[in-house]
């Protein structure tokens, strides 16, 4: 079965798989750093955050642009599979030297003498892998149980998912908590940081770099993969069934609670690995990467890129990041008025996206292009 | 000459300018230094009974030397009383200057051991005599706390002559207290423990525990049944006050999210839309009272009684800014977006993104503070427990809101329009109705509401570029468990919100209590998934 619609969506995948995981990387080591053609470690490293967060954006899409299902809690599972990344990782850094402790920072500070029981199985990096994926699928199984199963939806669903964001994230700003009767620590408000090793390499290193960008890329473009394959299905055909007619797809049969819990389950796991990626390129993981404010952030991204596209989330997570980094320098203090009024504009004017930009315009085009062409015939008429 | 002419002519115009009550017991401290006291028991007393807050002034000014004698050129003999380098005549309060050459006939004046030592115990038992109801009852509390022996004389002597229901109490609570301690007979002391129980005292809890403890094992069995049915007692009113305290709280919490609730039902209920940029408009209404604030400050100054009317003047203004801002908005572009909500959710955060840095820009970054007027400065207590007057005014005003908009609703045509188009839009605007500026006024009346209770918050807490954001998530989810567009729902879900965060907050912490009851309201939507009062409708996709 071809997964791709067109020939040239088949070159594009394969053609962007060949740059950014080849060349990308090799132009990094082999060659020379003053040659034009260089890619400096700390773009590979800011190209794998943005990487991520397409990633991520990918992850909404799903959710808002094939199923119709609003979710402001995606954040949240994306700092959730970082949490559990960066616990792994804060078990790596070893003996530190103002406490001369095998223990993290944070919990020698809060007067921990030994590593409470939920952080030991996080020493084992399979266990964490899996735990990056079971956190944030755990807990939008569990919500979405309840949620769908009550049949919320529409603003109510945004409304609650915001709220389960916001508690979530009160509870991390505190240095502990106590949930079901057990004590919880992540760090409060600083979070995990000062990272020093990654599956036994040096995480400053040049090649680690290199690994974990190949390694952001490749799983986008599985995500990318899946999803086409998705869409193809009968499965991919119900779910945007269910985005158009809840009801009618409910009548016919199909329960479609069921298959709403299995992709809110599905794109809480691929948003919680794409945080396992984002934390050892980025260095930190705080509560701030899960406030409602965060979540809004990549329902910007879906819906400047093109929602229900499977391009358009990669390109508004991409452009919207770029646009921060340089207008963050550029006009700080203006910085949020433009990206609002961006985001008002393309609510008002741009339904589809930038990706749906060109086939908007079309029409405008034609008219401006067949004014040319009568004005040209009209020419040749009288001309003689 | 002038000036002893001057001060004759003052002395002759003393009884006409000052009251009797002030001026008396000034000349009677001034005897007193003088030493033309017969008796100077009898004269302590008669001083008690002015309650004259002054006289404390003056003893503490005798105790560090800053009375003095002096000699007039007349031969007569005045007290003066040193405040700051500047000498005042005691019984006026007048300044008078020392002439050069005269320094020799001033005298530092000196009281006796014994004097000093009774006039330390009047002027701890003088506010017990004070006119003011508060400070009567603080001063025998003290008194009695303190457990001094001393004191029981005066405290039982004014118990006696005391009138007032409540000051009695506060008399024999400090009585009781008192003879704890300083019983002479164990009837007397089994008596006061059994009485503190009777009285439910809150201030003599700890010491009857302490005497319950104490004789819990090798004790008097007959004190220690009798302290012990005193604790309960005292424990049972303690645990009514308390939560009488927390329900009165959460009350005043329960207001604010109820005002800003509002607008939000009525804006959602009626467009289907969520404003997220709701939040920020109840920072207009805390900025509007800052700058209604600042501009009366440099119109009026600070220290004038125009000022003190800031607030009530900056409550319509910022309704008014509000409507008027949100009214633009809702023409510029809301009005596009109400077929598509999920769309117009992301246009209003947009939009809030925008206001508020905005904010940030104009009015910089840090909080700024609007100033309490005087009025609301004070507490009131109902019974047992008291409350400051903004939390109380504050539910005052939501009751206030509550009845403007059932007003607005049902009886004036505005409301009708909007009910009708709440109901069903299509059929509204088929009749004839204005579905467009029926719209817009609700929407702008809905920003309004939201920015009366930044307004009111603006008492409360400061005001800041993202004072909205902290609001926001609880007010949404009072629109959602009540029941969207509906205000009863919205009303009694406010009010249920803000107790039962008030109730959790002692037993679990501020923050755990706000996440369990955000938990219990996404538990609480399993149950009823359309809120408290679901609209009805026959509409499958509604």
């Amino acid at each position: 079965m071809n997964i791709f619609d067109t020939k040239k969506e088949l070159s594009g995948f394969v053609l962007a798989g060949f740059i950014l995981m080849g060349l990308l990387p090799l132009s990094n080591t082999i060659v020379p750093e003053d040659s034009i053609f260089h890619v400096a470690g700390y773009q590979l490293s800011l190209w794998g955050k943005y990487i991520t967060y397409a990633v991520l954006a990918m992850s909404l899409n799903l959710l808002w642009g094939y199923t119709g299902l609003l979710c402001l809690c995606q954040s949240l599972f994306f700092a959730l599979g970082g949490y559990a990344f960066g616990m792994y990782l804060m078990l790596q850094v070893g003996v530190d030297p103002v406490y001369n402790t095998a223990l993290p920072d944070f919990m020698d500070f809060l007067g921990y003498s030994e590593l409470p029981g939920y952080w030991k199985p996080f020493k084992n990096p399979v266990f964490t892998m899996l735990a990056v994926m079971a956190v944030p699928g755990l807990v939008a199984f569990v919500f979405g149980f309840l949620a769908f199963q009550s049949r919320i939806k529409g603003v109510y669903f945004s409304i609650l998912t915001q709220a389960l964001t916001y508690a979530v994230c009160l509870l991390f700003f505190q240095n502990k908590f106590t949930l079901l009767w057990v004590d919880f620590t992540f760090g409060g408000n600083n979070g995990f940081t000062d990272f020093k090793k990654i599956l036994g390499a040096n995480i400053n290193d040049a090649s680690t770099t290199r690994w974990l960008f190949i390694g952001s890329t490749a799983f986008m473009l599985i995500v990318y993969a899946l999803i086409s394959i998705m869409l193809k299905t009968k499965f991919g055909k119900v779910q945007q069934a269910i985005r158009d007619s809840e009801n009618r797809v409910r009548f016919s049969g199909y329960s479609t609670t069921t298959y709403k819990l299995f992709i809110f389950v599905l794109s809480g796991v691929i948003a919680g690995i794409a945080g396992a990626f984002y934390v050892p390129q980025v260095g930190i993981i705080n509560p701030g990467e899960m406030t409602a404010a965060k979540s809004l952030d990549v329902v910007v991204w879906v819906a400047l890129g093109g929602r229900g596209t499977k391009f358009g989330p990669i390109l508004g997570a991409i452009v919207v990041s770029m646009l921060k980094s340089y207008a963050t320098r550029a006009f700080p203090d203006s910085w949020l008025i433009i990206l609002g009024a961006i985001f008002i504009l393309v609510v008002l004017f741009m339904p589809n996206g930038l990706v749906g930009l060109p086939k908007q315009l079309a029409p405008w085009i034609n008219r401006i292009r067949g004014k040319e062409r009568r004005a040209n015939t009209r020419k040749t008429v009288t001309a003689p | 000459m002038k000036k002893t002419l001057l001060i004759c002519l003052h002395f002759l115009l003393v009884p006409l300018v000052y009251s009797d009550g002030d001026s008396s017991s000034r000349k009677m401290l001034e005897e007193l230094a003088l030493g033309r006291v017969d008796s100077v028991d009898d004269h302590l007393n008669d001083l008690v009974e002015t309650g004259d807050p002054f006289i404390k002034v003056f003893v503490d000014a005798w105790r560090v030397g800053e009375i003095y004698e002096y000699e007039l050129e007349n031969a007569a003999k005045v007290i003066l009383h040193r405040v700051s380098e500047q000498f005042e005549l005691l019984t006026s309060g007048e300044a008078l200057d020392v002439p050069e050459g005269r320094e020799k006939y001033l005298k530092k004046s000196r009281a006796s051991r014994s004097l000093r030592k009774d006039l330390s115990r009047i002027t701890d038992t003088i506010d017990l005599a004070s006119p003011d109801l508060d400070t009567r009852i603080n001063a025998a509390l003290k008194l009695g706390q303190g457990q001094n022996k001393d004191y029981l004389p005066s405290l039982r002597a004014r118990f006696e002559r005391e009138t007032n229901e409540k000051a009695k109490r506060a008399f024999e609570e400090a009585i009781m207290i008192s003879l704890l301690k300083n019983a002479e007979k164990p009837e007397e002391r089994l008596g006061a423990v059994v009485r503190l129980g009777e009285l439910a005292s809150l201030k003599g809890r700890d010491l009857v525990i302490k005497i319950r403890n104490k004789n819990e094992i090798d004790g008097d069995p007959k004190l220690f049944a009798a302290a012990r049915n005193s604790v309960l007692k005292i424990q049972k009113r303690q645990s009514i006050v308390e939560n009488v305290g927390s329900f009165f709280r959460g009350l005043s919490t329960g207001s604010v999210l109820l005002i800003v609730a509002f607008g939000l039902a009525i804006t959602f209920g009626l467009m289907g839309i969520i404003n997220m940029a709701h939040g920020e408009f109840i920072a207009i209404g805390g900025y509007t009272c800052y700058v209604v604030q600042n501009v009366f400050e440099s119109t009026f100054g600070i220290q004038s009684s125009v000022f003190q009317w800031f607030f009530w003047v900056s409550l319509p203004i910022s309704f008014l800014v509000a409507a008027v801002i949100g009214l633009v908005f809702e023409k510029g572009f809301i009005r596009f977006l109400y077929r598509r909500p999920l769309e117009s959710l992301l246009a209003t955060w947009g939009l809030s993104m925008v206001m508020r840095q905005t904010f940030r820009l104009v009015f910089g970054a840090a909080n700024v503070s609007v100033e309490t007027p005087s009025v609301l400065n004070g507490t009131s207590t109902f019974g047992l427990v008291s409350m400051s007057d903004t939390r109380l005014f504050i539910v005052v005003f939501a009751g206030f809101v509550i009845l403007i908009t059932w007003l607005l609703l049902s009886k004036t045509n505005l409301g009708l329009y909007i009910r009708a188009v709440m109901q069903n839009r299509n059929m509204a605007s088929s009749l004839g109705i204005p579905v467009a500026r029926v719209n817009s006024l609700t929407f702008a009346f809905g920003c309004g509401l939201a920015s009366l209770a930044g307004a009111t918050l603006s008492l409360v807490s400061n005001v800041g570029p993202s004072m909205g954001q902290t609001y926001i998530v609880d007010s949404f989810m009072v629109v959602v468990a009540g029941g969207l567009g509906n205000l009863i729902g919205a009303g009694i879900s406010a009010l249920g919100i803000g107790v039962t965060d008030q109730f959790l907050q002692p037993l679990l912490g501020p923050v755990m209590g706000k996440i369990v009851v955000l938990f219990a309201i996404i538990l609480f939507l399993q149950w009823k998934p359309g809120g408290l009062f679901p609209t009805k409708s026959r509409s499958l996709d509604d």
